[in-house]
């Protein structure tokens, strides 16, 4: 049977991950979906990185990525982290 | 409380391209291959994320092949075993001599114990947030009394007995639930 010893040591082996290497696995839908290039882009385009902050939805529209509003989360908390 | 979907209901949603059902997929077993490629493999940090980060790769790319939907764990666990071994053979092929890449010799009983670690998690999870919030704190990520007195407005006299009561309320939860020797998780 389990006792309390038992258990606690049970949660002590799962320690969590570092919590980067986390959020990466769960954006792999979105880059898949063109996070990272875009990402890659405004860091090398600073007109293009500016139109993102300035207006987000808009910048992506005006450069034909459909709308998809988990990309767009995710490219807040990028941008909001910087 | 909200109702937590079984393994085999969030792998549906992840293949129907549910992304909030994908981040919860990560989340529930990024515990369960970060300890087996850590723990059971003990690869250095810059390859344990390499091989974590494409555990989960494959798994997204590959999640329409999975037969059993029930059987994520073990093919999880599977995948980021081949995925270390690979990782040991590159690193030796990149040393002098040519001994052969084995696995670490307790890798099935360290395996083992991830499990039913594992078990213990996803019976946490079914506990009330407050049980949940503060085992978790103080076992898994190590917190000390004082800083989950500040994390949780708790008095500190007052921790300790909430622990107590929680581990009884995880152990009735387990009892009932199945018997700790012999639980493969497969």
């Amino acid at each position: 049977m389990y006792d309390e010893e038992t258990l606690s040591e049970l949660l002590r082996t799962l320690p969590a991950p570092p919590q980067a290497w986390v959020r990466a696995a769960q954006e792999i839908p979105l880059a898949r979906r063109g996070l990272d290039e875009i990402v890659e882009r405004a860091e090398a385009d600073q007109a293009f990185r500016a139109a993102l902050i300035a207006d987000l939805e808009s910048a992506l529209e005006a450069e034909g990525y459909e709308h998809d509003e988990a990309l767009v989360e995710a490219l807040r908390d990028r941008f909001s982290a910087t | 409380m909200e109702a937590v979907l079984t393994d085999a209901q969030l792998v549906a949603r992840c293949r129907a391209g549910d992304d909030d059902a994908w981040r919860e997929l990560v989340d529930r077993f990024s515990r369960y291959v970060y300890a087996i490629v850590v723990q059971a493999f003990r690869l250095p940090e810059h390859d344990a994320e390499d091989v974590f980060q494409e555990v989960f790769t494959r798994a997204y790319e590959n999640l329409h092949k999975l037969r059993d939907d029930d059987a994520i764990r073990p093919w999880l666990a599977q995948l980021t075993r081949r995925l270390c071994i690979d990782t040991l053979r590159a690193g030796s092929r990149m040393q002098p001599g040519d001994e052969p890449v084995e696995e670490p010799v307790d890798v099935d009983d360290t395996i083992a114990d991830i499990d039913e670690a594992l078990s213990v998690h996803e019976a946490l999870a079914t506990l009330p947030g407050h049980c949940q919030e503060i085992l978790d704190r103080f076992f898994a990520r190590d917190e000390s009394y004082r800083l989950i007195g500040e994390a949780l407005d708790l008095p500190p006299g007052t921790i300790a007995s909430r622990i107590s009561r929680c581990l009884v309320k995880l152990r009735t939860h387990m009892e009932g639930r199945n018997p700790p020797s012999g639980a493969s998780g497969d």
